[in-house]
């Protein structure tokens, strides 16, 4: 091999090598940045979004039998969670929707499970007589399942399929037709 | 790449050296570079030694690194991020607007078309909007790469400089002299006393380096490292193992779950106090009356941490561990694993009973028969009262309003509590209806023989408090001393050369620092003192 070739193969070689050390840098530093705006994307999005298990929790039913009442015991049904509040007006609108679709979805395998967030049960029991709600109502008394699934507006529904999977989740409140095609999504199979 | 053999020494340089990097000798078809072809003196910014950038543009990566290499546009960068910055501050930020209002209306009504733009543009929330971090995230990629791109070439340069220079790089230092005969004594004379000022000497064929201070050379990459580190700081915050800023608001005697904690600790309550300034303490009456009122002078939370010690369902009720007692002050948290809880805010008196007391409406002195206190955090659905009266709560508005001519709460907590009382007397089975609340109590009908009406009440306070875990404060706290570190090392010492270049009879003597020309002018006064070796004389003065 002459010199010269000598000197070109060398030089190809750093070349090389000044790619490769450059890319891998800015490739690092692209990584860093998408990083970032990934997570401050992600930071106000609720924990539990659409796709994701709706997690297990255990409240007091204030309504029907009474005693325990866990999202657990309701697998292989389909779920709607209403989160609500006897001082947030757009819930109490929602509620009649709610109860009139009831006794045709509990038919299908639907259940509708409405979670309070106010301060004492006497205020949801004056609120169940007063508007005659047939489907199981729970108080979050600790606020311990608000914490857990992150709710920021009232009212806010998730509609979980047999699996315990969350489908669909609306923030604010449902027209009658709008929470029917929901309900409709989560007839179990 | 092209090579550049110095006419001079035949020191190979790579392709863009404006100075050669052995013997100094301009290079002459780089001279535009650092612009030294008009003008009498050399610019020595990075020993005039080749930075790539400036010279290879070839595939789109060099192109990409050329661009965050340029020095002009880390300052632009820096420039916009000021200016963004400065913006950001003309109207408040989205967390300092009141809670519960829509912001896009918000911005709109209080500060008009302006407001308006603002908020499209998110400048209302500045500071963590998508393109203020994108320029964040460009000028830390511009310092990395402007700072590597300089670095290893002037590395190179000072590592491989030698004390035999070219006489045209000698007569254009800006600290030069020319001196006809001299001694070789005085030129020794002149080596060991800038070695005794703790000057390193190099020495080739009678020519001398005298040299101090180098390392300052390296202070603003090691400041560059400082900033990349606080930034990586900055970047942690964003995993939330890391870093967690929450906040909890709790009531006197409750105990409620600390946010971000997975329900595993809960946080009680047990008192919130404020305490004033003693009005009657002299040391502080000129500053109370200047200020129109008490001053607090503290605010505290007695507190009670809890630690869940079953794993349970969210929403049963755990069964809970004393962790910590103890007060939290302003700037004094409770601390427990890993998180603080810091006072930031309170709300006084909020209602926590209201006793009741049933009189004869024609009663005008309103004599109690009866009373019942109402527990509002967990009323009674019914009271059995002395005398044969009977009391059923029918309605309970914890912060009562009337909605369209109807009795509504517009939240769950007892800031103004009204009830509907279904008012048994005794031996009645049909009730008196009567709305109760503050300074309220109507009858209903008008025809009731009994009125209920508010005779006492008790109140608590709520306390906020932020919820607070920082594990990357020592990496911002490391990134600040690195940079500290690379300011003083850059601020404090100064790399001064002097080279002693022996001519036929004579000798040249030129001399270069990076700042603090008084200071070596001294050192070389000192070290020609008593020889024939002149004074260097300051060109660029001599210019003026």
């Amino acid at each position: 091999m002459s010199k010269v070739e000598e000197a070109k193969q060398r030089k190809n070689k750093k070349k090389k090598m000044r790619l490769v050390f450059r890319s891998s840098i800015l490739l690092v530093l692209l990584a860093a940045v998408v990083f970032v705006l990934v997570s401050n994307f992600n930071k106000d999005k609720t924990v539990i979004g659409v796709g994701a298990d709706a997690p297990n929790f255990k409240l007091q039913q204030m309504n029907g039998d009474g005693g325990e009442l866990a999202l657990d015991d309701l697998k292989g049904k389909g779920v709607m969670l209403n989160f609500w509040a006897t001082y947030c007006g757009p819930c109490k609108d929602e509620m009649p929707y709610m109860e009139s679709l009831y006794p045709e979805y509990k038919e299908k395998g639907v259940e509708i499970l409405a979670v309070s967030l106010d301060s004492t049960d006497l205020v949801v029991d004056r609120f169940i007589d007063d508007y005659e709600l047939s489907f199981p109502i729970v108080r979050d008394n600790g606020g311990q399942v608000l914490e857990l699934y992150d709710v920021g507006e009232l009212p806010s529904t998730l509609f979980i399929n047999e699996n315990g999977e969350v489908v669909e989740k609306v923030s604010g409140p449902l027209s009658l037709d709008r929470l029917e095609g929901y309900l409709q999504q989560i007839v179990p199979q | 790449m092209k090579k550049i053999i110095c006419e001079s020494c035949g020191h190979e340089n790579p392709e863009g050296t404006v100075l050669c990097g052995a013997c100094g000798k301009p290079i002459e078809n780089n001279q535009h570079i650092d612009g030294n072809q008009s003008g009498k003196l050399l610019n020595m910014r990075y020993e005039g030694s080749a930075r790539r950038s400036q010279t290879h543009n070839k595939s789109i990566i060099d192109k990409i690194w050329n661009f965050f290499s340029s020095v002009k546009v880390g300052v632009t960068l820096i420039v916009i991020t000021l200016i963004a910055s400065a913006v950001g501050t003309i109207f408040p930020q989205e967390m300092y607007i009141p809670p519960n209002v829509n912001p896009a209306q918000h911005y709109a009504d209080q500060y008009g078309i302006l407001g308006k733009i603002y908020y499209q543009l998110g400048f209302h929330n500045l500071y963590s909007s998508w393109w203020y971090m994108i320029l964040i995230a460009m000028i830390g990629t511009s310092i990395i790469i402007a700072s590597l791109d300089r670095v290893v070439p002037l590395y190179k340069a000072l590592k491989m400089q030698k004390p035999k220079r070219h006489t045209s790089f000698l007569q254009r230092q800006r600290l030069f002299s020319k001196t006809e005969s001299v001694s070789k004594e005085d030129m020794e004379t002149v080596a060991a006393k800038l070695k005794s000022q703790r000057y390193k000497l190099t020495e080739e064929d009678g020519h001398i380096l005298a040299e101090k201070g180098r390392f300052s050379r390296w202070g603003p990459y090691v400041n560059h490292i400082g900033l990349i580190v606080f930034l990586l700081g900055a970047l942690l915050r964003f995993v939330p193992f890391l870093y967690i800023d929450d906040y909890v608001w709790v009531r006197e005697g409750d105990t409620v779950v600390v946010p971000e904690t997975d329900q595993q600790y809960y946080v009680k309550n047990e008192e919130f106090i404020i305490e004033t300034y003693d009005e009657q303490d002299k040391r502080y009456q000129a500053a109370i009356k200047k200020q129109g009122g008490s001053v607090p002078s503290n605010y505290q939370t007695d507190a009670v941490i809890y630690k869940a010690s079953n794993a349970s369902v969210a929403g049963e009720d755990p069964e809970l561990e004393v962790v910590k007692e103890g007060s939290i002050q302003v700037n004094k948290p409770i601390k427990f694993d890993g998180f603080a809880l810091y006072q930031s805010s309170y709300q006084l008196d909020e209602f926590k009973t209201m006793t009741f007391k049933i009189h004869e409406t024609e009663d005008e002195e309103e004599e109690a028969l009866t009373s019942f206190t109402v527990d509002l955090t967990n009323p009674e659905y019914e009271y059995e009262l002395d005398n044969g009266f009977r009391v059923v709560i029918d309605q309970y508005f914890p912060e009562y309003y009337l909605d369209d001519g109807s009795p509504a709460s517009k939240s769950k907590y007892p800031r103004n509590p009204a009830f509907v009382f279904f008012v048994y007397p005794p031996n009645e089975d049909s009730p008196e209806v009567s709305f109760a609340g503050i300074g309220r109590n109507v009858d209903a009908t008008g025809e009731n023989d009994y009125k209920v009406g508010l005779q006492n009440f008790e109140v608590r306070d709520v306390t906020g408090l932020t919820v607070k875990k920082d594990y990357t404060l020592p990496f911002i706290a490391l990134g600040g001393l690195i940079f500290m570190i690379g300011v003083i090392q850059g601020m404090y010492w100064q790399h001064r050369r002097v080279w002693i270049h022996p001519s036929e009879s004579g000798v040249w003597l030129a001399a270069h620092t990076n700042k603090n020309w008084y200071g070596i002018k001294r050192d070389i006064e000192k070290a020609i003192d008593g020889t024939e070796v002149k004074m260097v004389q300051d060109q660029q003065e001599l210019d003026e």
